[in-house]
């Protein structure tokens, strides 16, 4: 098992603020790495710099063996990296079924037809069935976050960034959710998820990295990580 | 009763020109949210092109066929080349940009072709006509180009519905953002629309200056047929621009029948009523 993703020494700055701080990271092929960090830590500039909306100022990003820190986002996506966004962005304009075709379409690279059985499977997979020939911009958040990792998953990702799609759920509906990640997880699907919601979190990722100020503070199993001193302090605010 | 019927077929024919000329603004406009101040130049430049293709093949047909890969390929690199690089949230980038090529455009042309006006041999099309009853004929030409209008209007509505190109142009219209990470190069995307845009305004050079004859700086007058029947039948959707065109012929048509200097005036106020009442359009589209 190699790693999928690496990160290696990267940085960015906004202005004088340093955002990401010489980050190095690796990730196997298959595992769920989960994202933990005090707002401003730098865990959604993170996931920027591996989709590509942002380029590192210092340092490389391999994926799949490739270098890919210059490489704009359409062409990661086409090699395998999906993402969904804290703020679903839908295209309101399309149908929910659109959504899917054109993510599968463009982002796995398939032909017009192939791309209709995927589709209505994943809808069918992320509970969208029925809301298939919505308009996407009069959905419910619950269902405007389901079509996010939905549309996510149509691109056919060997990499799938989450972040905090749990947030704003009910207790129930995060369960449903863990569900659908264990079930990607068994396709073979690497992961990195931020996510507040931490039992969420705990119930699917297999590793836990906690960030603060950029910088790597914890790596690790998830119950070591929870239990060090320095993660309760920074990220739960205890006494330690 | 029949010279009221004559002025709304006259009008609604000419109207397809107006069409013609508004659809590729229109595709523009809905995909990357691009005002061309240029638009109604490039379509006298291809008036141009095809006059001069004529003169060489000796046919305007085959003029059209040896300019549709052409305008489609100008199109395509003049996006990718320069208009991408204007294109933000900043409208003022591509407003200048456009305003600046057609200064150049109309001056390129009066070097090139001189003041003269000059009009496509259409082999007599031009003055053919049907006679449909005593004082009610139809030209063939204006029928023609309300033709085409109707199949470009119905084919661009179909490509944007129907198939993934039509998708990719309506998802990177929608978000951008979104679209880069779904796989799509907006900029290969826009090049492809405006590429597109470029077949339509090659029929509407062709066929404009089929009908009449052109001057190199014609295009401004153009341009604002094209804004008002686009304004007119509500940004984005072809089926108004269509509308919208029809809309604009038939009010000009009639203004011209209670005095030929009020054609293009009574157009104008109809597109000024239209600002008014309906300043989303006829048919806007959800968004």
């Amino acid at each position: 098992m190699g790693a999928i993703l690496a990160l290696d020494g990267v940085s960015k700055s906004y202005g004088a603020l340093r955002v990401i701080d010489g980050l190095s990271l690796a990730v196997e092929e298959g595992e769920t790495l989960g994202i933990l960090g005090p707002n401003g830590a730098g865990k959604t500039t993170l996931f920027n710099l591996v989709s590509g909306d942002v380029r590192a100022d210092a340092g490389q990003i391999r994926f799949g063996g490739h270098e890919i820190s210059h490489e704009p986002p359409h062409r990661r996506c086409r090699l395998g990296i999906g993402r969904a966004y804290q703020v679903p962005q839908p295209f309101g304009a399309m149908t929910v079924f659109e959504n899917l075709i054109v993510a599968a379409s463009f982002g796995s690279q398939k032909r017009e037809k192939e791309t209709y059985d995927s589709a209505v499977q994943v809808l069918g997979e992320t509970g969208l069935l029925s809301k298939a020939n919505r308009l996407a911009g009069t959905l419910t958040l619950l269902d405007r976050k389901r079509l996010e990792l939905a549309r996510a998953l149509a691109t056919g990702p060997r990499l799938l960034l989450l972040d905090e799609i749990a947030g704003g759920l009910t207790e129930h509906e995060a369960m449903e959710l863990v569900e659908e990640i264990r079930r990607i997880q068994r396709t073979g699907v690497t992961m990195l998820w931020i996510e507040h919601v931490v039992h969420a979190l705990l119930a699917a990722a297999g590793r836990l990295l906690v960030l603060d100020a950029g910088r790597k503070i914890a790596e690790g199993a998830p119950v070591a990580v929870m239990g060090d001193p320095l993660v309760q302090r920074v990220y739960m605010g205890l006494a330690a | 009763m029949l010279s009221f019927l004559d002025t709304l077929v006259q009008g609604v024919l000419l109207g397809g020109l107006y069409a013609l000329f508004a659809l590729g603004q229109s595709l523009l406009f809905g995909v990357m949210r691009l005002t061309n101040t240029a638009h109604g130049d490039f379509i006298i430049l291809s008036a141009f092109v095809a006059w001069s293709l004529a003169v060489v093949t000796g046919s305007p047909w085959l003029a059209l066929i040896v300019l549709l890969p052409l305008a489609f390929a100008g199109g395509y690199l003049l996006q990718r080349l320069v208009l991408n690089g204007t294109i933000g949230k900043d409208p003022m980038r591509s407003l200048v940009v456009t305003f600046g090529l057609a200064i150049v455009i109309q001056n390129v042309l009066q070097q090139i072709y001189t003041a003269d006006p000059r009009s496509i041999d259409s082999g007599g099309l031009n003055t053919a006509t049907f006679q449909l009853a005593e004082g009610f004929s139809i030209g063939a030409l204006p029928l023609l180009i309300f033709a085409a209008a109707l199949a470009l209007t119905v084919g661009l509505q179909l490509l944007f519905d129907r198939t993934d190109l039509g998708r990719a142009f309506r998802a990177v219209s929608d978000d951008r953002e979104a679209a880069e990470l779904m796989g799509l190069d907006h900029r290969h995307v826009y090049a492809l629309a405006t590429g597109i845009a470029f077949l339509v305004v090659a029929f509407a050079g062709t066929l404009h200056g089929m009908k009449t004859t052109v001057s190199a700086t014609d295009g401004p007058s153009l341009l604002l047929y094209a804004f008002e029947a686009v304004i007119i039948g509500g940004m984005g959707s072809f089926y108004g621009t269509l509308v919208g065109g029809m809309l604009l012929g038939v009010t000009q048509d009639i203004g011209f029948r209670i005095d030929p200097g009020w054609g293009i005036w009574t157009g104008h106020v109809v597109f000024l009523g239209a600002l008014l009442l309906r300043p989303s359009g006829l048919f806007p589209r959800t968004r």
